[in-house]
C-alpha cells in the first residue's frame, strides 16, 4: 500500500508543474503549453503552434516561477518535517521557530549594508546572511524553549519561537526605519519574489536546496530513532546530539536560502508534513521523500490563484498559504491538546 | 555468555550522590535483581550501564571497560528497557521493533534483509506477528511491554537491562512478561539485570537479589538470604511477614500496623 504513495506524489508533482506552466494572464492557449514543452525535449518534434514570444512567456516567466515554487515548497516542507522530528514537537515549522524571521533579518541587513548593489562577492551574501540569522534564531528559540518548558512541552517551544519572531521583526523594523531608502526593496522581498522569479533565482537557491535535502534525506532513518526520546535513542546507539545539530543546521541552511529568494511564506512546513502523516503514516522513511514531492506540488498550486485572483495585480503567495495554514494549525493545536 | 563487572561505580547528579562505590560481578547468564526503596540508586546503576548517566569507577563487560566504547558498540553489548518507554503513538509495532537494529546499521545506512529477517523472527517468537502492522498507540499495556522487550531482543545484545519492567502491568501480564524474559534469557544465554519493586516476583524470577539503600549496596544473595523481616523493616520501613513456601518461594506479605499477625 505504502509504496504507491511515492510514485503517486511524483505524478502529482508533474501535473502541478504542467498546471503551473499553463495558467497565467497572458500567453498561449493552455492546451498548447504541454505540447510546446514536449517539443523542446530532445528528439521530440511536435507542432505546438506556440509563437516564439509565447514560448518566452512559458520558459522565461512561468517556468522559473514554477521551478522556484517547487524548490521553496519542497525545502520548507522537508525542513518542517525535520524540525518536528528532532525537536519531537508536532507544532513547529520554519516559520514558527523564528527561522524565517531570523533569516529575514539577516537578508534585510544585506540590503541595507550593500545598497550600492555592487556584486564584488564571489558567493551571493544574501543566502549566507539569511542563514546566519536563521541559525541564530533557531538556537535562541531552542535554548529558551527547552530551558523554560523542558522537552515535553510542545507549546513552550512555539511560544519561544513567537517571541524570537517578534524580536527579529522589531529589529528589522528598526533597521529599516534608519534606512528608508531600501524599504521598498525589502518589503517587496518580504512579500515574496516568486512572481518575478528568474532562472538566476533558481540557480541561487538550487545548490543549497540540493545539499540540505540530501543531508536530511540521509537522516530519515535516524529521525525515526529520535522519536523514542534522547535516552532511548542513545541507548540504541544513536549519537543524539550530533544528529540534532546536523539536522537543524541542514534544515536551517535550506530554509534560509529559500527565504532569501522567496520571502516569508508561512505554514507550508506544517501543512504538508502533517497531511503526509495522515495519508501515509508517521515513519520518516515515507515522510521525508513525500514531503519533498508534496511540498513542491502544494506551493506550485498555491501560487496559481495569486496570478488570477486580482488580475492584473498579484496576490502574494504568503497570503494564500497563511489563509490555508492558519486554520489548519489551529485545528492541529486543538487535536494535539486534546490527546494529551 | 557475558559477564558484567562493577568496580567502585558511583553516579552523581549535581550535588546529589545517587549511587556510591557499587562493586559487584554479574556472572554470565545470571539474572540479578536490584531491589530497594525509591531513590536507592537502582535506576542510576542501570542508566550508567546503558551509557545514560556519567559514572565514576569502572564497568566491564567480559573484562573490557565499557566507557571506552562508542554509543553504537555499547548498544551492541547492552540492551536497555526503561521504566516508562516512549512509544510514538502512530509508529507501527514493526517500525518500533526495527529500531533495535540501529547498533548494526551505519550512520547513513538502511536496514538490510538480514535486519528485517531478525525482526520478523523476534516478532514471531514473541507472538507479535498479528500486532506488527498496528500503531503502538493502539496496543494494551501488556502488548506494549512485549513490543518494548521485542525491540531489546532485536538488539541481540548479550546483556539485558530492565528498569521496573512490570510496574505498569496487572498480575497476569507481570507473570507473562517475566516468564518471557526468563525464557529468552535461557534461549539466548542473556545476562539480565533488572530493578523491581515487587519483592516476591523479584525473588521468584532472579538468581540473586541485591538490596540498595540511599545509594549504597547493602546486601546481596538469594531471596531467602535477602528478604528477611528485619532487613525489610530497616530499609523499606515496612511491616511485613516473610513466608517461606515449601517449594522455596519467598513471599513478602505486608500487614497492618497494630494488628500483628504472627
Amino acid at each position: 500500500m505504502r509504496r504507491w504513495w511515492i510514485p503517486a506524489a511524483g505524478a502529482l508533482a508533474l501535473v502541478s508543474v504542467l498546471l503551473g506552466a499553463m495558467v497565467g494572464p497572458a500567453g498561449p492557449t493552455w492546451w498548447r503549453v504541454p505540447l510546446a514543452l514536449l517539443d523542446h525535449l530532445p528528439l521530440i518534434s511536435i507542432d505546438s503552434g506556440v509563437t516564439s514570444r509565447e514560448w518566452t512567456i512559458i520558459w522565461d516567466i512561468r517556468m522559473p516561477r514554477v521551478v522556484l515554487a517547487s524548490l521553496v515548497g519542497s525545502m520548507l516542507s522537508l525542513s518542517g518535517a525535520s524540525y518536528q522530528g528532532v525537536f519531537r514537537n508536532p507544532l513547529v515549522d520554519p516559520y514558527l521557530l523564528g527561522v524565517a524571521a531570523g533569516a529575514g533579518l539577516g537578508a534585510t541587513l544585506v540590503f541595507t549594508l550593500n545598497r550600492s548593489g555592487s556584486s564584488t562577492w564571489i558567493i551571493d551574501p544574501l543566502p549566507l546572511s539569511a542563514f546566519a540569522g536563521g541559525l541564530l534564531a533557531v538556537l535562541v528559540t531552542y535554548v529558551v524553549g527547552t530551558a523554560f518548558g523542558g522537552q515535553k512541552s510542545a507549546s513552550t517551544l512555539v511560544l519561544a519561537g513567537v517571541a524570537v519572531t517578534a524580536l527579529a521583526t522589531a529589529v528589522q523594523t528598526f533597521v529599516l526605519q534608519r534606512h528608508t531608502d531600501v524599504v521598498r526593496q525589502v518589503y517587496s522581498w518580504i512579500l515574496g519574489r516568486l512572481s518575478s522569479a528568474t532562472w538566476g533565482d533558481v540557480r541561487l537557491v538550487l545548490p543549497y536546496v540540493v545539499i540540505s535535502s540530501a543531508v536530511l534525506f540521509m537522516h530519515r532513518r535516524l529521525l525515526d530513532i529520535m522519536r523514542v526520546g534522547d535516552d532511548e535513542a542513545t541507548a540504541l546507539g544513536a549519537s543524539v546530539n550530533r544528529v540534532r545539530i546536523v539536522v537543524v543546521i541542514a534544515a536551517t541552511l535550506g530554509t534560509s536560502a529559500v527565504v532569501a529568494v522567496s520571502g516569508l511564506i508561512g505554514f507550508v512546513g506544517i501543512i504538508v508534513p502533517h497531511a503526509v502523516r495522515l495519508l501515509a503514516g508517521a515513519s520518516y522513511r515515507v515522510i521525508v521523500p513525500l514531503s519533498l514531492l508534496m511540498g513542491a506540488s502544494f506551493l506550485i498550486i498555491a501560487d496559481i490563484p495569486g496570478r488570477v485572483l486580482q488580475n492584473p495585480s498579484e496576490t502574494p503567495i504568503g497570503v494564500v498559504t497563511a489563509f490555508l495554514g492558519a486554520p489548519f494549525f489551529l485545528l492541529l493545536l486543538r487535536t494535539k491538546q486534546g490527546t494529551r | 555468555m557475558t559477564s558484567l563487572q562493577f568496580s567502585g561505580v558511583g553516579v552523581r547528579y549535581g550535588q546529589h550522590d545517587a549511587l556510591n562505590n557499587f562493586t559487584d560481578t554479574v556472572k554470565p547468564g545470571e539474572w540479578l535483581c536490584l531491589i530497594g526503596p525509591n531513590g536507592a540508586g537502582k535506576s542510576s546503576l542501570l542508566r550508567s550501564v546503558a551509557g545514560l548517566a556519567k559514572h565514576s569507577g569502572e564497568i566491564r563487560v567480559d573484562g573490557s571497560p565499557l566507557r571506552m566504547r562508542s554509543a553504537k558498540r555499547r548498544a551492541q553489548l547492552v540492551a536497555y528497557v526503561p521504566q516508562s518507554p516512549v512509544l510514538p503513538d502512530d509508529m507501527t509495532a514493526r517500525e518500533y521493533v526495527v529500531l533495535g537494529r540501529n547498533p548494526f546499521i551505519s550512520h547513513f545506512g538502511t536496514e538490510t534483509k538480514h535486519d528485517w529477517a531478525i525482526v520478523a523472527d523476534v516478532l514471531k517468537r514473541l507472538d507479535l506477528v498479528d500486532l506488527a502492522p498496528r500503531a503502538v498507540g493502539t496496543l494494551s499495556g501488556g502488548e506494549k511491554q512485549r513490543v518494548v522487550i521485542a525491540r531489546a531482543i532485536a538488539q541481540e545484545a548479550p546483556i539485558l537491562l530492565l528498569d521496573e519492567p512490570t510496574s505498569a502491568l496487572d498480575i497476569g501480564h507481570q507473570q507473562q512478561a517475566l516468564e518471557l524474559v526468563d525464557q529468552l534469557r535461557k534461549e539466548h544465554g542473556l545476562t539480565v539485570v533488572s530493578a523491581m519493586h515487587d519483592l516476591t516476583l523479584a525473588g521468584l524470577y532472579s538468581d540473586r537479589l541485591c538490596l540498595l539503600h540511599q545509594g549504597y549496596r547493602v546486601v546481596s544473595g538469594t531471596a531467602a538470604e535477602v528478604l528477611r523481616q528485619e532487613t525489610l523493616a530497616e530499609f523499606y520501613g515496612v511491616s511485613a511477614r516473610v513466608h517461606h513456601a515449601e517449594d522455596g518461594t519467598v513471599v513478602v506479605i505486608p500487614y497492618r500496623q497494630g494488628s500483628l499477625g504472627n
